[in-house]
C-alpha cells in the first residue's frame, strides 16, 4: 500500500515538473494540476496510511483518536482543494488574457528568439 | 506626566491640523500657535525640577517582557533644548501664518510642523537610545515632508530626497551605533549608558562604534563631507528653514554628540575625527556663505560653518568648550532663525532673494533692514551681542586646548580665519540687501510687513539682552543645561569685557579682516559668482554620482540572478528546491524500518491507470489539450478515488466536486488558445531542443523520485497523531462527529474564513480579467460544429423555444429534471456536514454544477432568459453571512467564530440544534456557488462577445475563416 502510493507521488511530481518547464501556458497549468494532486496526497500522507477508519466519530462518547485516521492533515488538505482550485481558475484565466493580449501561448508572452 | 504631554501635544495637534479644511489659514496657525505656546510653558514650568542637577522623568510600559518602554526623560540640557524648540517653534507658527500664501495647502505644511515638533521634542527628551534614534529618523522624515512641500517644484523634490537620503542613511548608521553601545552596556537607558563612559571609550568596539554614531551626527548637523544637503534643503518655505535647517532639526546632531561627550569624548581618535570634521565644516561653509547669491544660500553656509564651530567645540573635550558649544547652540538658533525670517519678509516683500538683484531695501522696509543687520551683527560676533560671547569663547579655547606646537598656531588660526569669513558674508548679506541706491525693477513693490516682524523682533531682542547682559539672561539657563552634561559646572564668567585679551585681538583681527576680505571681493565683483576652490570640490555631484551608480549596479544585479524567461525561473526553483530537499537527507538514515500494509491489488492497478494517465497527460499537453485534460481528469479522478479508500470521504466529495467544475472551466477555455499542430514546428527535433527536454526530463525524474521516497520515508513511520486527541476529545461537545468538517468550520474557522475571502477574490479577479478580454482574432469564429448545426437547419434553442429542437432535446429535458434534485442533495450536503462528509463547501460545488449543467446543455442565452442567477450577490451575502456568524459571538461577550449553539424543542419537528457553526457553513456555501457560478459565467459569456457574423459554406471554410477574423 504505502509503497503504491509513494510511486503514484513520485509519478505525478514527474508528470508535473516535466510540464511546468513546458514552454506553453497550456503544459504549464497541466503540470500545476498535476502537482497539486501530489502535493494534496503528500499532505495527506502525514496522516499515514488508514483503511476503513474515516475520522467521523461513531458513538455518544468522546473517542479515543487512534481508533481513527487523523483529520488534522485532511482539514489541511480540503483547505489545499478549494485554494487550488481558486488558483488554477485564476491561472487559467491569466493566460487567456496573456493569450488575447499578446498573441501567443508562449509563458513569456513572446514566441523565441 | 507633563513631560509626555510636551512630546504628545504636537502629535495631536499635527492630526488635528490635517483633518481642517484647505483654507483654514488662520485657524490652522491659532491651533499650531497654541500647541506650540502650550509646549513652552509646559517645558517652563519644569525649570525648578530641573535646575540643580534635577531629572523629571516619565516612564510608559510597553512590551515590559522584553524590557521595553516609552522613557522621557527631561534634564538640564534636555529642558534647554525642549525650550528652544517649542519656543522657536511658537514665533515659527506665527510667522508661517503671514508668510504662507492663502493658496497653499496650509493643513499639509501645519500638519507636518507640528509632527516634526513632537519628533525633535521626542529626540531630545528621550530617555532610551532605540527610542531616541526613532525620533531622530521621524524628524528625518518630517523633514523631507516639508522641504517637498511644494512638490510640484523640481528643485524641491530633488532637495527633499538628497537630504532624506542623506541624512536617514546617517540615521542607519546611528541606529547601528546605538545597538552596538547596548550589547557594551546591556542597557539602551540613558542613564545606564552615561554611567558606562569608561567601559564603552575601552571596549574595542569603540572606534568603531564613534564612526557610526559619528557619521550619524554629521550627516544631520551636516558637516563637512555630508553639509551638501543642506544648501539644496533650502529650497522649503523659509518658515521649515528657518524652524528645521537652522535652528532645532540640525542641531539634533550637535545635540547627541554634547549629550554623549561624558560617554565617548576625550579619546585621541573623538578630537581628530569631531575637531577635524568641525574645522573642515568651520571653514567650508563660512567659505562658500561669502559666495552665495541666494539669501537663503548665504544663510544655510553660514549654519554649516556655525554647526561646524560648535562640532569643533565640542571635539575639543575641554569643560569650558563644552559650555561654550551649548552657548553658541542657543546663540546661533536666535539669530539665525530671525535672520531667516527676515530673508522670508524680503521674499515675500520683493519676489526675490538674489542678492545681485536686491539693494537699498533700508528706504523701504526700514524696521526690517535694523533687525537683520542687529542679527547679522550677532551671526559676525559684534561686541554687544550674542554672538560674540560665544565666540570669545570659542577663540579662547582654541588657544587653551592647544598641544603641539602645530595645534597652538593651527587651532587659533582655523577659528580666526573662520571668524573672518562669518564677518565678511554677514556684511555682505546686510550691505547688498539693505544698503545703497533702492533697487529697480524688483517683482514686487516692497513695504513693511510688520506682523510678520513680531517673531524677528523677538529673537533679536534676546540677541541683544543676552549680547549685554549675559550673566543675568542666559547665565542660570546655560549653567542648568552645562551641570546636566558635566555633573557640575566649571568656573567660567559671562562677561562682555574680560580686559585685553589675546581672544579679543583674534576678535578684531576678525572683523578687521572680514572688512577688508568683502571690500577686497567688491572690487573684483566677477569673483563673487563660485567660491574658488570650493567648485572644484563638489560632494553634491559626488552624491549625485555614486547615486547613478548605485542604482544602474542594482539593475545589473538583479538581471543577473532574475532571468527574464519564465523557464529559467522555474528551472532554477525546482532545482534548488530538488538540492534544498536532498541536502539534510544526504546523511541517510531517514528511510526507517517502517510498517508496511499489504498490498492491495485493486489499489495498485488503480494507480497503474493513475500514473500512465499523468505520463500520457505530460506527454501530450502539447499537442493534443483535450487528450491531456482528460487524462488529468483521469489522475484527478483516482486521486479522488485513492482518498475514498484510505479513510478521507469528505476529500474524496470534495476533490470530485472540485474535479468537475475545474473540468467545465478548462474546457471553456480550450476554445481560446491557439491551434498547435506537431507539423507547425520544425525546431521541435533540433539539437538545442532535445537537450532541453533531456534536461528537463532529468531533472523531473529526480523530483519525482526524490519526492516517492519522501512519501515513502512520511508514510512508513509510526503515526504521530499529535493533534488529533484533541479534536476528537472536544468534538462531540462542540456538536458535530465529522471531525474534519468541525476543524473546518469551528475549531479552525478562522482559516476557513480566510479561505473563502480567497475564493472570492479570485472569482471577482477573474470576472474584472474577462470583462476587459478580447478573444484573438484567430479563435473569435463560430466553432466547425456550430457552423455545421447552422447548415443543417437545426438551431439551438432560442431564448422563446421551450425545448431545443435538435438532438438536444433529450439532454435538454433530462438537465432541468437533475436541477431540483441537484439543489435538494447540495443542500442536504449542507445540513449534514456536520455529522456526515459533505459541507458548505460541497454542497456549494453541488448547486454549482447543476446550474452551470442547465447552461453546458441549454445555451447562455436561453438559461439567461429564465434563470437570472446575481453571482456578486451571492459571493457578498456568503462572506457577510460567514462573518456575521462570527461576529455573532461578540454579542454574547465571546471571541470572534466562537460557536453559539441554542437547543429547541419544538412542536411537531422535535428536537432542533441551532448552532452558528450552520450560519457559517451556510456562507461558506453561498459563498461557493457564488464565486463558481461567478467565473463559468463570466468565461462561457466569452462566446457571446464574438460578433454576429454570416454563417459560411463548410466547404474551403479555412480560408474564409482567416478572412472574417480580421473584420
Amino acid at each position: 500500500m504505502e509503497a503504491v502510493f509513494a510511486i503514484a507521488v513520485g509519478v505525478l511530481v514527474g508528470s508535473g515538473v516535466w510540464l511546468v518547464l513546458r514552454p506553453r501556458t497550456f503544459q504549464v497549468l497541466m503540470g500545476l494540476t498535476l502537482l497539486s494532486y501530489a502535493a494534496n496526497l503528500f499532505i495527506f500522507g502525514m496522516g499515514r496510511l488508514t483503511v476503513g477508519r474515516a475520522p467521523i466519530i461513531a458513538g455518544e462518547r468522546a473517542a479515543d483518536a487512534a481508533q481513527y485516521a487523523d483529520p488534522v492533515p485532511q482539514a489541511l488538505v480540503l483547505t489545499a482543494i478549494v485554494i487550488g482550485f481558486g488558483t488554477t481558475a485564476l491561472l487559467l484565466v491569466l493566460l487567456l488574457a496573456l493569450r488575447a493580449l499578446t498573441g501567443t501561448d508562449h509563458v513569456d508572452g513572446r514566441e523565441e528568439r | 506626566m507633563l513631560v509626555a504631554l510636551v512630546v504628545l501635544l504636537p502629535l495631536i495637534g499635527s492630526v488635528c491640523a490635517a483633518l481642517m479644511p484647505a483654507n483654514a489659514r488662520n485657524a490652522e496657525a491659532w491651533l499650531s500657535g497654541s500647541v506650540a505656546l502650550a509646549c513652552t510653558v509646559l517645558v517652563a514650568i519644569q525649570y525648578a525640577a530641573v535646575d540643580d542637577g534635577g531629572v523629571v522623568r516619565a516612564t510608559f510600559a510597553w512590551m515590559p517582557q522584553y524590557g521595553l518602554e516609552l522613557y522621557l526623560r527631561m534634564d538640564g540640557f534636555a529642558w534647554l533644548f525642549a525650550l528652544l524648540v517649542s519656543f522657536i517653534g511658537t514665533l515659527v507658527v506665527l510667522y508661517a501664518r503671514y508668510y504662507m500664501s492663502p493658496k497653499d495647502p496650509v493643513p499639509r505644511f501645519f500638519s507636518f510642523l507640528m509632527a516634526f515638533m513632537g519628533a525633535m521634542l521626542g529626540t531630545v527628551l528621550s530617555g532610551n537610545l532605540i527610542q531616541l534614534v526613532v525620533f531622530w529618523e521621524l524628524t528625518g522624515l518630517t523633514s523631507f515632508m516639508l522641504i517637498a512641500y511644494w512638490y510640484h517644484r523640481p528643485d524641491a523634490r530633488r532637495g527633499a530626497r538628497m537630504a532624506a537620503i542623506v541624512t536617514v542613511g546617517g540615521g542607519l548608521a546611528l541606529l547601528s551605533g546605538v545597538l552596538g553601545i547596548g550589547v557594551i552596556v546591556g542597557s539602551y537607558d540613558l542613564d545606564a549608558v552615561l554611567a558606562a563612559g569608561d567601559a564603552i571609550r575601552n571596549h574595542r568596539w569603540y572606534p568603531a562604534l564613534l564612526t557610526l554614531i559619528l557619521l550619524g551626527v554629521f550627516t544631520k548637523s551636516a558637516q563637512f563631507p555630508f553639509h551638501f544637503w543642506l544648501p539644496h534643503a533650502m529650497a522649503a518655505p523659509t518658515p521649515v528653514s528657518a524652524y528645521l535647517h537652522s535652528a532645532t532639526m540640525v542641531k539634533a546632531g550637535v545635540f547627541l554628540l554634547a549629550r554623549l561627550w561624558p560617554v565617548l569624548a576625550g579619546t585621541d581618535l573623538w578630537i581628530e575625527l569631531v575637531c577635524g570634521a568641525g574645522a573642515a565644516s568651520l571653514l567650508v561653509g563660512t567659505f562658500a556663505a561669502t559666495y552665495q547669491r541666494d539669501m537663503k544660500g548665504v544663510l544655510a553656509y553660514s549654519t554649516i560653518g556655525h554647526l561646524g564651530l560648535i562640532t569643533f567645540l565640542l571635539g575639543m573635550s575641554t569643560e569650558l568648550a563644552l559650555i561654550a558649544a551649548v552657548f553658541h547652540m542657543l546663540n546661533h538658533a536666535t539669530f539665525k532663525a530671525s535672520l531667516f525670517m527676515a530673508t522670508g519678509v524680503v521674499d515675500h516683500e520683493t519676489g526675490t532673494r538674489d542678492l545681485a538683484r536686491l539693494n537699498g531695501l533700508r528706504h523701504a522696509m526700514p524696521i526690517t533692514a535694523t533687525l537683520a543687520t542687529v542679527a547679522a551683527g550677532a551671526m559676525a560676533g559684534v561686541p554687544l551681542l550674542n554672538g560674540f560671547l560665544s565666540k570669545e569663547m570659542f577663540f579662547e579655547e582654541s588657544i587653551v586646548v592647544g598641544g603641539n606646537l602645530g595645534s597652538q598656531i593651527g587651532l587659533p588660526a582655523i577659528a580666526t580665519l573662520g571668524g573672518l569669513f562669518s564677518v565678511a558674508y554677514s556684511l555682505r548679506f546686510v550691505h547688498e540687501v539693505f544698503f545703497g541706491a533702492p533697487a529697480h525693477g524688483l517683482p514686487r513693490v516692497p513695504h513693511e510687513p510688520r506682523p510678520m516682524l513680531v517673531p524677528s523682533a523677538l529673537l533679536v531682542l534676546a540677541c541683544v539682552l543676552v549680547g549685554i547682559f549675559p550673566a543675568r539672561t542666559v547665565g542660570p539657563l546655560l549653567a542648568t543645561g552645562g551641570e546636566a552634561i558635566l555633573g557640575e559646572v566649571p568656573e567660567y564668567e559671562l562677561a562682555v569685557w574680560h580686559g585685553f585679551t589675546p581672544a579679543l585681538l583674534m576678535s578684531f583681527v576678525a572683523l578687521a579682516g572680514g572688512v577688508g576680505f568683502y571690500l577686497l571681493l567688491r572690487l573684483k565683483r566677477q569673483t563673487l559668482v563660485e567660491a574658488p576652490l570650493l567648485s572644484r570640490f563638489d560632494s553634491k555631484r559626488m552624491f549625485d554620482i555614486a547615486n547613478v551608480a548605485i542604482t544602474r549596479a542594482a539593475g545589473r544585479a538583479v538581471r543577473s540572478v532574475f532571468p527574464h524567461r519564465l523557464q529559467s525561473q522555474l528551472l532554477l526553483i525546482v532545482a534548488s528546491a530538488t538540492v534544498a530537499a536532498a541536502l539534510p537527507l544526504s546523511t541517510g538514515g531517514w528511510l526507517g524500518p517502517g510498517t508496511l500494509g499489504p498490498i492491495d491489488p485493486l489499489f495498485a492497478a488503480l494507480w497503474t491507470i493513475g500514473a500512465a494517465c499523468a505520463i500520457g497527460a505530460a506527454w501530450q499537453a502539447k499537442y493534443h489539450r483535450l487528450a491531456a485534460l482528460i487524462m488529468v481528469a483521469g489522475a484527478g479522478l483516482i486521486v479522488c478515488l485513492t482518498f475514498a479508500w484510505l479513510s478521507a470521504p469528505d476529500l474524496a466529495l470534495t476533490q470530485i466536486a472540485v474535479e468537475v467544475v475545474t473540468m467545465v472551466l478548462f474546457l471553456l477555455g480550450l476554445r481560446w488558445l491557439p491551434r498547435r499542430l506537431e507539423t507547425d514546428d520544425p525546431e521541435r527535433r533540433s539539437a538545442k531542443a532535445r537537450a532541453r527536454r533531456a534536461r528537463d526530463a532529468v531533472l523531473a525524474a529526480v523530483a519525482g523520485i526524490g519526492m516517492g521516497a519522501l512519501a515513502f520515508a512520511v508514510v512508513t513511520l509510526p503515526p504521530a497523531g499529535l493533534l488529533a486527541p484533541f479534536f476528537f476529545g472536544n468534538a462531540l461537545e462542540a456538536g458535530g462527529r465529522n471531525v474534519v468538517n468541525l476543524i473546518l468550520v469551528d475549531f479552525r474557522g478562522f482559516d476557513t474564513l480566510g479561505e473563502i475571502t480567497v475564493v472570492a477574490s479570485v472569482a471577482v479577479t477573474v470576472y474584472a480579467l474577462l470583462r476587459r478580454f478580447r478573444p484573438a482574432p484567430e479563435s473569435i469564429a463560430v466553432p466547425k460544429a456550430q457552423r455545421a448545426e447552422a447548415v443543417m437547419g437545426s438551431v439551438s434553442a432560442k431564448p422563446s423555444d421551450p425545448l431545443p429542437g435538435n438532438y438536444m432535446r433529450v439532454p435538454a429535458v433530462l438537465a432541468r429534471l437533475i436541477l431540483p434534485i441537484g439543489i435538494l442533495v447540495s443542500i442536504y450536503f449542507l445540513l449534514r456536514g456536520h455529522s456526515s462528509p459533505g459541507g458548505g463547501f460541497v454542497g456549494g460545488l453541488a448547486m454549482a454544477t447543476s446550474v452551470i449543467v442547465q447552461y453546458m446543455v441549454s445555451g447562455t442565452v436561453w438559461v439567461e432568459a429564465r434563470l437570472r442567477i446575481h453571482p456578486q450577490v451571492w459571493v457578498a451575502f456568503g462572506l457577510l453571512a460567514a462573518a456575521g456568524a462570527g461576529l455573532g459571538a461578540w454579542l454574547a461577550s465571546r471571541a470572534f467564530l466562537t460557536s453559539l449553539a441554542v437547543d429547541l424543542h419544538l412542536p411537531l419537528i422535535g428536537d432542533v440544534h441551532l448552532s452558528s457553526v450552520l450560519a457559517f457553513d451556510l456562507g461558506v456555501y453561498m459563498l461557493v456557488v457564488g464565486a463558481t457560478i461567478l467565473m463559468l459565467v463570466a468565461l462561457a459569456h466569452q462566446s457571446l462577445r464574438s460578433p454576429r457574423r454570416v454563417v459560411t459554406p463548410l466547404p474551403g471554410e479555412e480560408q474564409s475563416e482567416r478572412g472574417e477574423a480580421t473584420i
